[in-house]
């Protein structure tokens, strides 16, 4: 087993990229920075319809329909739940100013006939870049409309090979408290693991994340590498991915351990099923003023929905 | 020594004599309010960001901590007042204790008009579903009797024992306010844990007091625990 530690300096040999992925990235900031910028204005009653929204320079491949609702960046890179960084939702933008996502490393393991350590660039290398416009639902009931950059996590799945066995998909958050202040407090057990059904994972619409507004992923947001389950809710998604592992039993999920008869493990958007203490009827969307009925699978019902025929969403929340 | 005790004295009995220190107190304990508000026009008009992404949350989370510590205002008069012998601090028990009150309708107001926009089916279902919000409501409801009984008339008419037996629901309303709190965040319950442990103290000084008024009576016994001590 490989044990990976940071090393003491500030610059390890591994951090010395290679030219050809420095100009690789060079390119992905450079497009990024020619196509920033101002984009469509928010309606906002809010008063905010004149921050500058970044724009993409990739593909949309999903949502483009959402592209009038977008939830400003400002918005987006500065009202998060990444407790790692703290539990306010302004701390993890304060606090992951000094985060070094680089170098990073992604261990694929468990039932898998390909495992490996990745090196995020060659992680992310066979993959063509998409952006994809999708609603992120939180479970304290407000939401955003995001335009995440990354490839499918199907793509993923089908290079490692699961063997017949793996049932469920496990993904763990980088685990030190150095890099990591909000670890130091046990608000929640490290490392945060999240996980999904196989089948769940192959829908086309789970997606690793690498960037957003077609920018890499800011540190707040889950550097360098989430991934995204839109019709679940946004504590699902797990951030600053460094472990997934193939297995075949349901994983034992951070929010899950923590309160198991508020947070499940399947945690699917659901208007009609209230967390115990409060409503899910509703949602505030980020800068909208009036509250507006929140959607079954957080709108994906048509391409979700079969994945849990037969099931009781009321137990299985 | 001697000239550092005139010093304290001469202090003491202007502010005791103070008719400015009424007004001053009372625009104190609106700045939260005014800061508020200041923040929300400014995010409004200007397009500033100073109540973050979600400011009804926050307007919401702003006015409750206010309620609460005008709540440890109102009850640290008591033993502040034993501790100093100032007998004068009583005058402004009953300020902070309406401020607590005021800030707490703001609170509800906010919830009921922006959070639940008016929806009384809504706020039906979050008061019979939701237990906090249900405690929450109930701790503003004990607070009604205390402000409409809070004038020097209502002692006198209703003397000083009775009074003060009523006045005591605020340690009611001090508990459940405390669990509304807690029970409505999801995970870090540092901050509410805080509030916690100053309002203990706070009832802590009361029921230690009541203890030894208890052992005074020599075989008062369960007699004693009619009576119980000053709010």
């Amino acid at each position: 087993m490989i044990i990976r530690r940071t090393p003491p300096h500030p610059i390890a040999s591994s951090e010395i990229t290679p030219e050809s992925v420095y100009l690789n990235r060079r390119q992905f900031l450079e497009e990024a920075g020619l196509l920033s910028v101002v984009a469509l204005a928010m309606p906002s009653d809010l008063g905010r319809s004149r921050v500058a929204q970044p724009q993409s320079a990739y593909p949309t491949t999903m949502g483009s329909d959402l592209r009038s609702e977008l939830t400003p960046w400002d918005d987006v890179t500065t009202y998060n739940n990444f407790y790692e960084f703290g539990t306010d939702k302004s701390d993890p933008a304060a606090n992951a100013r000094t985060f070094r996502p680089r170098p990073w490393s992604v261990r694929v393991e468990g039932l898998v006939k390909k495992p490996a350590d990745y090196d995020l660039e060659d992680f992310i290398k066979p993959y063509k870049l998409e952006e994809r416009i999708y609603r992120h639902r939180c479970v304290e009931a407000w939401s955003m409309v995001v335009p995440w950059l990354g490839f499918p996590m199907a793509d993923l799945i089908a290079r490692v090979e699961p063997s017949p066995s793996a049932k469920y998909v496990e993904f763990i958050t980088l685990n030190d408290a150095k890099r990591m202040p909000g670890q130091r407090i046990p608000v929640l057990q490290w490392p945060y693991v999240e996980g999904l059904r196989l089948d769940e994972a192959r829908n086309p619409l789970a997606f690793f994340a690498v960037g957003v507004y077609g920018k890499m992923l800011p540190n707040q947001n889950g550097a360098p590498l989430r991934h995204v389950v839109p019709w679940k809710y946004g504590f699902k998604g797990c951030k600053s991915i460094v472990k997934i592992r193939f297995t075949d039993r349901e994983p034992r999920t951070a929010w899950n351990l923590a309160a198991p008869d508020e947070y499940g493990f399947y945690a699917n958007v659901n208007p009609n099923v209230d967390h115990p203490r409060w409503s899910q009827a509703k949602e505030r969307r980020i800068g909208e003023f009036r509250r507006r009925a929140t959607l079954m699978f957080n709108g994906y019902a048509d391409q979700v929905a079969s994945l849990y025929s037969g099931m009781d969403l009321r137990k299985s929340y | 020594m001697g000239s550092n005790r005139d010093w304290q004295r001469s202090v003491v009995s202007r502010l005791k004599s103070s008719r400015q220190l009424p007004r001053v107190l009372f625009v104190l304990a609106l700045a939260p309010l005014m800061w508020g508000a200041g923040l929300l026009a400014s995010d409004l008009v200007q397009g500033t960001r100073y109540l973050g992404s979600n400011p009804i949350k926050e307007l919401e989370h702003f006015t409750g901590k206010w309620t609460l510590r005008f709540l440890i205002l109102s009850l640290t008069v008591t033993p502040l007042m034993a501790l100093t012998h100032q007998g004068w601090l009583i005058r402004y028990r009953r300020t902070w204790g309406l401020f607590a009150f005021f800030y707490a309708c703001v609170h509800l107001t906010i919830y009921f008009v922006l959070d639940v926009e008016l929806n009384w089916a809504d706020f039906g279902a979050d008061i019979l579903k939701r237990k906090y919000i249900a405690i929450g409501m109930t701790a503003l409801s004990l607070m009604i009797p205390l402000v409409l009984t809070s004038t020097k008339a209502s002692i006198r008419r209703m003397g000083n024992i009775r009074w003060t037996a009523l006045h005591r629901l605020v340690f009611a309303t001090v508990i459940l306010a405390n669990i509304h709190y807690w029970m409505s965040v999801k995970r870090d319950i540092r901050e509410p844990l805080l509030f916690a442990l100053i309002f203990g103290v706070l009832l802590g000084y009361r029921l230690r007091a009541w203890w030894r008024e208890r052992a005074k009576r020599p075989g008062a016994g369960s007699a004693a625990l009619a009576k119980a001590p000053t709010a």
